[in-house]
C-alpha cells in the first residue's frame, strides 16, 4: 500500500475539492471520457430510434409503397384511417385482447404472489415453474397452444370431451380466436407479473402487519388495508406496463391466427404489418403506427395524472 | 392453517396446470405421426426422434440455432459494454445537461418497435443491410433498459468508494472497471437474462429485414416450420424444444439475480 500513499502526497495532483478550476488538460480528458463512454450507446440510439422516428412521421404524410417516389398528402392518410372501418375493427380487437388479458394476469398475478411470498414448501421451485414461460419466444407459446388448442385432436378439447363438454374451434373459429390468444398470452405472462409484485411486495415493512394483527386485523383486513394500498405504487408500474405492451401486441397474434379467421384478431400492429408488406401502404402504416403511440402516450399521461388519486407513495 | 394448506395446495396445482404445455410439447415432439392420432397419452404411444431427425436433416434447422446463438451472444455482448458506459456517465460523470440527455434515453424506451420498422427498413435498404446479420443486429446495439437497469444498480455502490480511489490517483477508467463493474455483478446478470431473450425471441425485425432461408432465425424458422408441416405436431413440438432449451439454461443459472435484479431497479 505505500504507492497510493506516495500518490497521495505527491504535491502536483491537484484536488476537485479545492474549488480551484482544474487544469484545461484535466477537464479535456474528462469531457473525453464522457464522450468516449456515451457515444457507443448514443449513436446507435440516435440513428436505430430517433431518426427512424422521425423518418416515420414524415412517412405518414405521404402516399408510398416503398418504391415509388413519395407524393405528399398532407394529413390525408390520417383523416383515411380515422374513417375506414378497419381500423376501427383493429383498434376495437386490441382493447378486446386488453380487456381480456389484463384483469387475468393481475388478479392471478395479485393472488401468486400473495401466496408465493408467503413460507410454503418448494417455494422457489414453484416461482420458478410460473416464471418459465416468461422466457419463451411468443412464437414457441403461438404454436404450443395451436397444438394444445387443436380443434380435431388438441389435448384441450379432448379434456373437455372427457367432461362430457363439446370443445370449441378455438383459434379456427372468428368467436373463439380472441380468447385462444387471450388464454395463451396470459399463460405467458402471469409470471411476469408475479414477480413484479413479490419484488414490490418485499418492500413492504413487516411491521406494518404485525401492528395490524395487533389490532385485531384478520388475512382478508391486513392485506385490504395494508397490502393493496403498500402495492400501489408496483400496481401502477404493472398497469402502464401492461397496458403498453397489450396495445402492441402481434407476435403471438401473427404466428396464431395470422388476424384471422376473415380478420376477427386483426390487431392494429398486424394491420400496420399487413399495409405495409401486404398492401404496399407505407404511407398509411406509418400514419397508423403513430396513430397507436399518440394513443399509447395519451393513456400513459392519463395513467400518470391519475395515480394522485389512488397510488399511495410510502 | 388451514388456510395455508388450501393455499399450497392451489398453488401447486397452478403450477401443474402452468407446466403443462411445456411437457405436452416434449411428449408430443417425442411421439410418432401414428401416435399423434391415437387418443393423446403422457405416454408416448410409439416414441420416436424421428421428429428431430426431420428437423435436423431436412431443414436448414441447425444452421438457424446457430444465427440465433451468434446474434444473441453478439447482442448481449454489445448491450452490456454500451449500457455499462453510459450507465457509469450518468451516475458518477456529471455534467451540464446530463439530465436532458437521460431523460432523451429514457424517452427512447417509450418507442415502440412497429412505429420504427418502416423507416428502419427503408433506412437498411439504403445502407444496402436487408438480409444481412448486420441488419438484423445494428438497431439492438444499444439498450435505454440496460442503462437505466445499470445506472439504478450503480447509484446503489457507495461514493465513498470512489472517493478512496481518486485519492489514490485512480482515474473513473479505473474506477469504473476496477470499483464499480465488480460492485454491479448481479445487474450485469440481471441484463445478459433480458439482452439475450429479447433477441433470441425477437420476430417482427427479423421477420422484415432477413430474406434468405440460411439466414432466419429461431422464431422465424419456428413460424416458417407452421407452414411447412401444416400437421405434423411432433416435427413443430421439436422446433419448439430445441428454441426453448438454451434460454431455460440461461434462465436457470441466473434464476436469483433475475428477481433481484427486476426488485433493484427501484420500481416506484
Amino acid at each position: 500500500m505505500a504507492t497510493p500513499t506516495l500518490t497521495r502526497l505527491r504535491p502536483q495532483a491537484p484536488s476537485p475539492a479545492a474549488g480551484a478550476p482544474r487544469p484545461r488538460a484535466r477537464r479535456v480528458r474528462y469531457a473525453l471520457t464522457v464522450v468516449a463512454f456515451l457515444l457507443p450507446s448514443a449513436v446507435p440510439l440516435a440513428l436505430f430510434t430517433v431518426y427512424p422516428m422521425i423518418g416515420a412521421l414524415w412517412t405518414s404524410l405521404h402516399e408510398w409503397n416503398l418504391l415509388s417516389d413519395m407524393r405528399w398528402v398532407g394529413l390525408g392518410n390520417y383523416a383515411e384511417l380515422l374513417q375506414d372501418p378497419e381500423t376501427h375493427r383493429a383498434f376495437g380487437n386490441t382493447l378486446y385482447y386488453i380487456a381480456g388479458y389484463l384483469p387475468i394476469v393481475y388478479v392471478g398475478g395479485l393472488f401468486l404472489a400473495l401466496a408465493l411470498n408467503a413460507a410454503i414448501p418448494g417455494r422457489n421451485l414453484l416461482r420458478g415453474v410460473y416464471f418459465l414461460p416468461v422466457v419463451t419466444s411468443w412464437i414457441v407459446v403461438a404454436i404450443v397452444w395451436r397444438w394444445l388448442l387443436n380443434p380435431s385432436n388438441g389435448v384441450v378439447n379432448h379434456v373437455l370431451g372427457l367432461l362430457g363438454l363439446d370443445g370449441p374451434g378455438w383459434w379456427t373459429d372468428p368467436t373463439w380466436a380472441m380468447p385462444s390468444i387471450i388464454l395463451a398470452s396470459a399463460w405467458k405472462d402471469l409470471g411476469f407479473v408475479m414477480i413484479i409484485l413479490l419484488a414490490g411486495l418485499q418492500l413492504i415493512p413487516e411491521e406494518l402487519y404485525e401492528a395490524a394483527t395487533l389490532d385485531g386485523a384478520g388475512w382478508w383486513r391486513r392485506h385490504v388495508s395494508v397490502t393493496l394500498p403498500l402495492l400501489s405504487p408496483t400496481t401502477f408500474f404493472v398497469l402502464v406496463i401492461s397496458l403498453i405492451n397489450g396495445f402492441q401486441v402481434f407476435d403471438q397474434v401473427y404466428a396464431m391466427t395470422g388476424g384471422g379467421p376473415a380478420g376477427a384478431s386483426t390487431v392494429v400492429v398486424q394491420q400496420i404489418y399487413d399495409l405495409t408488406f401486404r398492401y404496399g401502404s407505407a404511407g398509411m402504416a406509418s400514419a397508423l403506427s403513430w396513430l397507436l403511440f399518440a394513443l399509447v402516450m395519451l393513456v400513459t399521461l392519463v395513467q400518470i395524472r391519475g395515480q394522485r388519486r389512488w397510488v399511495h407513495y410510502a | 392453517m388451514p388456510r395455508k394448506i388450501a393455499l399450497t395446495v392451489l398453488v401447486v396445482l397452478g403450477a401443474v396446470v402452468m407446466f403443462f404445455p411445456f411437457l405436452w410439447t416434449v411428449v408430443t415432439s417425442l411421439s410418432s405421426q401414428t401416435g399423434l392420432s391415437a387418443t393423446p397419452s403422457l405416454i408416448p404411444a410409439d416414441p420416436s426422434l424421428e421428429a428431430y431427425r426431420e428437423l435436423f436433416g431436412n431443414t436448414p434447422f441447425a444452421r438457424v440455432v446457430l444465427n440465433s446463438v451468434g446474434l444473441a451472444v453478439a447482442t448481449t455482448v454489445l448491450q452490456l459494454v454500451t449500457s455499462a458506459t453510459a450507465a457509469y456517465v450518468f451516475s458518477r460523470m456529471p455534467f451540464r445537461g446530463r439530465g436532458v440527455v437521460f431523460a432523451v434515453y429514457l424517452a427512447t424506451m417509450m418507442i415502440p418497435i412497429q412505429v420504427l420498422i418502416v423507416p428502419l427498413f427503408v433506412q437498411m435498404r439504403a445502407l444496402g443491410l436487408v438480409d444481412t446479420y448486420l441488419g438484423v443486429l445494428l438497431p439492438g446495439v444499444a439498450s435505454a433498459f440496460g442503462v437505466f437497469l445499470l445506472r439504478q444498480a450503480m447509484n446503489s455502490v457507495p461514493r465513498e468508494l470512489d472517493e478512496a480511489a481518486t485519492l489514490d490517483g485512480a482515474g473513473h477508467l479505473r474506477i469504473f472497471s476496477r470499483i464499480v463493474l465488480p460492485l454491479v455483478g448481479p445487474a450485469l446478470a440481471t441484463l445478459t437474462v433480458f439482452s439475450f431473450m429479447s433477441s433470441w425471441n425477437s420476430f417482427l425485425w427479423p421477420l422484415v429485414i432477413l430474406r434468405t432461408d440460411e439466414l432466419q432465425t429461431l422464431p422465424l424458422a419456428l413460424a416458417g416450420l407452421q407452414g411447412q408441416y401444416t400437421t405434423q405436431w411432433d416435427v413443430m413440438m421439436a422446433g419448439s424444444v430445441v428454441s426453448i432449451l438454451p434460454m431455460l439454461a440461461i434462465y436457470l443459472t441466473a434464476q436469483k439475480y433475475v428477481i433481484q435484479g427486476v426488485a433493484g431497479t427501484g420500481i416506484k
